[in-house]
């Protein structure tokens, strides 16, 4: 595939994952109103709740992932060398300047987001900022760069939008069913489990696609060798890696956001980070560029 | 039914011809528009040395060789036209001014010299910039050479008067000798 094939590749993909959110949610809303008398109220109420919800993503999503994660924007004045290594890897790729932002934290780590390349923007930690050194820096925004270069945000930023929302449903559904109220008529109750029953069964395939859709561990493999690419200096995002490697873990890191980040920002430890693990191991990435 | 073999070969060469063509001058102005790139770093370094050269005097007045040679090397570049000579001018102005801040190693104080320390991330960073612009230039004169030579384009490159573009080319070491430490 040519970075032509893989930009329009993940267009149609970020579509997917719209398309599929809305069906889920639309489904959901006829699950719901047929439990309480209307299913065609439910399922018109839950289509637009789902249409705008995925407009408000379009348009804001990159700035909420951004607070979530507690980036702020920062000037040129306060880091020059991370905007000279962003304005100088935005005129190797031939793509608009992405805005440059920073999370207070000690560890190394680094994202970008945006719905496309003219609006994105590139977040590090200034722990990164404090530990790479010039070649090293240029690394890592090489392969942010990349990311948005293929379009990548796009997917990963519907993935965080609409995985996010459909996971907490699911939870909220689940939750509700198993401290509801047992006091209730049995009959009713029945039917309750029955019909909870039901909604998490067509629940769980949705999330398995979005999930296929949004995960690839190659997307990280490429956006490595297309950075390496830019830079033409492999070893560069090599040994940043090694350091990253080493204190990745933010401090405000979550589940929803974590596969946008260049290394794993969640505890090695946590059952999480291991049964979806987003990233291919470090050690493995570090080896195949340096073998470039 | 001849005249409408013949209509439908000319039309379907006519229509290849435009969108070769099209496609030559899409690639033509990618070339332009990433040498303006490179432009516009280069005047940009251009514009910062002699702030760097006001900075320096004040704290080693007895470099003075090394200081008119970055001068020198500033106005060679000036009087630089072609896309060769400015990237010798180029070169020669890295040469110079890794020896000027070779030399400011000597001086603790103007090593400690905030606007000092501003121009030398400044310069060091544009320094990069023009690194990254002259590979996007060319590899895009890479293909756009290529795409004028292979056939059939090249039959149309010569109608149109299509040339081949020069190479931004400096020593391979370059990069690596202007690494201004911070």
């Amino acid at each position: 595939m040519n970075i032509y094939d893989q930009v329009s590749w993940n267009k149609t993909k970020s579509y997917i994952i719209i398309f599929i959110f809305i069906i889920f949610i639309s489904s959901l809303g006829i699950f719901l109103g047929w439990l309480y008398g209307s299913y065609i109220l439910g399922f018109i109420v839950f289509t637009i709740a789902a249409v705008i919800y995925s407009i408000i993503a379009w348009i804001e999503g990159s700035n909420i992932i951004l607070k979530a994660t507690g980036a702020r924007e920062v000037t040129k004045a306060e880091y020059p060398h991370l905007f000279h290594a962003i304005e100088g890897l935005s005129i190797a790729a031939a793509i608009p300047i992405p805005k440059a932002y920073v999370i207070d934290d000690e560890s190394l780590n680094a994202f970008a987001t945006g719905k496309d390349p003219k609006n994105a923007s590139i977040t590090v930690t200034t722990g990164l900022l404090k530990k790479l050194n010039r070649q090293e820096l240029e690394g890592v925004v090489a392969h942010e760069m990349s990311h948005i270069k293929n379009y990548d945000i796009r997917i990963m930023l519907f993935s965080v939008v609409m995985i996010g929302m459909t996971i907490l449903l699911s939870h909220i559904i689940l939750r509700s069913f198993l401290f509801s109220d047992r006091d209730r008529e049995n009959n009713n109750f029945t039917i309750i489990i029955i019909v909870v029953g039901i909604i998490l069964a067509v629940l769980a395939p949705f999330i398995a696609e979005l999930m296929k859709l949004a995960i690839s561990r190659k997307r990280e493999y490429l956006a490595d060798a297309n950075g390496a690419l830019l830079t033409r200096n492999p070893e560069g995002l090599a040994s940043a890696l090694e350091k990253i490697s080493e204190k990745s873990e933010l401090k405000k890191a979550d589940k929803a956001t974590a596969h946008l980040f260049i290394a794993s920002p969640l505890k090695a430890k946590s059952f999480f980070s291991n049964l979806f693990s987003t990233h291919p191991p470090i050690d493995d990435r570090i080896k195949k560029l340096r073998s470039m | 039914m001849i005249g409408l073999i013949i209509g439908i070969t000319v039309g379907v060469i006519i229509l290849g011809g435009i969108f070769l063509y099209n496609s030559v001058i899409r690639l033509k102005n990618q070339v332009d528009n990433s040498w303006a790139q490179i432009d516009v770093q280069l005047k940009r370094r251009f514009d910062l040395i002699p702030n760097l050269i006001e900075t320096v005097k004040g704290y080693a007045k007895h470099e003075k060789e090394v200081l008119t040679n970055v001068t020198k090397a500033r106005t060679e570049f000036l009087s630089a036209k072609t896309i060769e000579d400015k990237a010798k001018a180029d070169n020669q102005l890295n040469e110079t001014l890794k020896s000027l801040f070779a030399v400011s190693e000597n001086y603790p104080d103007l090593k400690a010299n905030q606007n000092f320390l501003q121009l030398q991330e400044e310069l060091a960073g544009t320094e990069s910039k023009i690194a990254y612009a002259r590979q996007l230039y060319n590899d895009t004169v890479m293909e756009f050479n290529t795409k004028i030579e292979t056939f059939p384009n090249n039959f149309f490159a010569s109608m149109f008067k299509f040339t081949q573009r020069q190479l931004f080319e400096t020593d391979k070491e370059e990069r690596k000798n202007i690494k201004v430490q911070f």
